[in-house]
């Protein structure tokens, strides 16, 4: 017995050491090719910039930021960024789709993160080449858990949506807008044989934002986004319009496959600009 | 070699843990309490930093939270038997945190009935396995889905306990600390067990509402008590003087978090800037409040 538990122990201890090292086995293993077979992959962070804190200081909610470094023109922009949490139970962040009218394929965003893990940033650039920049993110630990605090709170407000703007909206430049959605994004609970209670994901999967019926931003996500997901991200006021996000979720029979899912409810949220 | 060290460390390890009797002081007639120590869990501690203990009635014992390791849970148990031949008919858990629950185990037995929060169960299925899956990196324990046991008995808004000769008024609160604090109040002792609702010296840590936390302190501390019991922190005796300290952090939070969002700041800046003056007053501060600020300006932001 007292072998046994040796064992374990020893078995934990050597796990430890391996969790806590910045480890790459999962993208160079499989995300690579499950998301981009045989293509080649710049990193760099000469296109995009990736800002994740070094420690996920509440794993529910980690702040991330992508700076892009080149302007969004019509001839040369960037089109789509991939984001991935390597060692997540399900790693697809989400991804998101910038046009010209973006202005700047800047996007902030808040996601989970379960596990000391690299935090990634694929972009796509218009000409079809890829750049990546990376953070390695030490998870929390203590109390925390990635999951959010107020589950009944978030449930009674779903579906609500709201954007924010500076006061100070410059016509013709990119400017930056926020947008709120109200949902608890929940990932699933596995523990029913021992609590009883069985849950199946329930999240949102996809936000297209547009000013005067021109796309900004269309992403598609999942459940490593936080709670309430939120999105800062440009557009380009030229005159006076309206500013749209729509939103679906959707609910799948597991926390890590995709393979049973129901669709879920539409939302609109709308704000009037005049710059 | 490393493998040596590693089996002997280990081996080391379990020798120091075997028949430990908790330390347990007496705060109230036949209240007992092991005061957990301000720190951060890990591989030496093994996640046994919270407070924890017992109440003896005439007839049965309730345990109150089992701490942060099944050893830990183990050694209450040998402390209880040591104390009384009474046998344990309750164990009560204040809320989810693994530092309060993970010794759940050591009391599964026939004739003990495990009592929580009505949303206990639910927290624990959400958190359940990443804290199990967290265990062995974070506390150097290996765990599994046994360890995490719901409750038999769910608490709506108040349950009476009766153990024989002395009533504990069971109180689920509204969403907090966390969504599943329970408190216990013993009549008998006027003795109030506050859970993580109540922090002293340790930094509160936010895993609630921090409206919700601040309105339920608010109905509190109208109240008197001989004793309340933290859920980290020594036992008082000048309720709610010794609520104080609490009261400022997590109030400064409300009304800093409030101006920043009005001034259309974003959550990195909040987490920058907000509340660092409390930093040389609590144990703690650096691992839980950037916590703290990110959950407070998250739940804030819908306010309007």
């Amino acid at each position: 017995m007292i072998n046994k538990i040796i064992e374990a122990l020893c078995l934990a201890l050597i796990a430890n050491g391996a969790l806590a090292a910045e480890d790459e086995s999962a993208w160079t293993s499989q995300l690579k090719d499950q998301f981009f077979a045989g293509r080649t992959i710049t990193e760099s962070d000469a296109v995009i910039d990736l800002d994740a804190p070094y420690r996920a200081e509440d794993p529910a909610l980690v702040p991330l930021k992508i700076i892009s470094k080149i302007p969004q023109t019509n001839d040369k922009y960037i089109k789509k960024i991939l984001v991935l949490v390597d060692k997540n139970p399900f790693p697809y962040v989400g991804e998101f789709e910038f046009t010209p009218d973006s202005g700047k394929a800047d996007l902030a965003m808040r996601v989970r993160v379960n596990t000391y893990s690299f935090v990634r940033a694929i972009a796509e650039t218009n000409d079809g080449k890829l750049y990546m920049s990376k953070k390695f993110v030490k998870a929390s630990g203590g109390c925390s858990a990635p999951i959010g605090a107020d589950l009944d709170a978030a449930m009674k407000r779903l579906g609500k949506a709201k954007f924010r703007l500076s006061d100070n909206i410059k016509p013709g430049e990119a400017n930056e807008a926020q947008l709120f959605i109200s949902h608890p994004n929940i990932t699933g609970m596995q523990m029913d044989q021992v609590t009883r209670f069985v849950k199946k994901s329930h999240f949102v999967n996809r936000v297209n934002v547009s000013f005067n019926d021109k796309p900004i931003l269309t992403a598609k996500t999942d459940i490593a986004i936080s709670a309430d997901p939120n999105f800062r991200f440009y557009f380009i006021p030229e005159k006076n319009g309206i500013l749209k996000a729509e939103f679906t979720d959707i609910s799948c029979q597991s926390p890590t496959s995709r393979a049973n899912c129901k669709a879920g409810q539409s939302f609109t949220e709308t704000l009037a600009i005049k710059p | 070699m490393r493998y040596l060290i590693i089996a002997i460390s280990s081996f080391f390890c379990i020798e120091t843990h075997a028949g430990v009797v908790l330390s347990i002081e007496q705060v109230a007639d036949g209240i007992y309490v092991h005061q957990g120590k301000h720190e951060w869990p890990d591989h030496k501690n093994h996640g046994a930093i919270a407070n924890i203990g017992f109440i003896v009635g005439e007839r049965c014992v309730a345990v109150i939270d089992t701490g942060g390791n099944p050893e830990e849970g183990k050694s209450l148990k040998r402390a209880i038997a040591k104390t009384t031949g009474k046998p344990i008919c309750y164990v009560i858990n204040t809320h989810v945190h693994p530092d309060h629950i993970f010794g759940n185990i050591a009391f599964k037995e026939p004739g003990t009935q495990f009592v929580g929060h009505h949303k206990l169960a639910r927290a624990m299925a959400a958190r359940g396995q990443f804290y199990i899956d967290k265990a062995e990196d974070q506390i150097g324990m290996a765990l599994s889905a046994e360890h995490i046991i719901p409750p038999d008995i769910e608490v709506e808004k108040t349950l009476l306990l009766d153990l024989g000769g002395r009533e504990l008024l069971l109180t689920a609160h509204p969403t907090a600390h966390t969504d599943n604090d329970l408190s216990i109040y013993d009549q008998k002792t006027d003795t109030l067990w506050l859970g993580d609702l109540f922090f002293i010296g340790h930094l509160p840590t936010l895993d609630g509402s921090l409206k919700g936390w601040l309105a339920e302190l608010m109905e509190l501390e109208r109240k008197s008590f001989k004793q309340v019991i933290p859920g980290h922190g020594p036992v008082v005796t000048d309720w709610p003087k010794s609520l104080e300290p609490q009261k400022r952090y997590l109030g400064t939070l409300l009304t800093e978090i409030r101006k920043m969002i009005r001034n259309g700041k974003f959550i990195e800046d909040a987490i920058e800037q907000v509340g660092y003056e409390f930093k040389g007053e609590w144990l703690l501060f650096d691992e839980f409040h950037k916590k703290n600020v990110t959950a407070a300006f998250a739940e804030l932001e819908w306010e309007d």
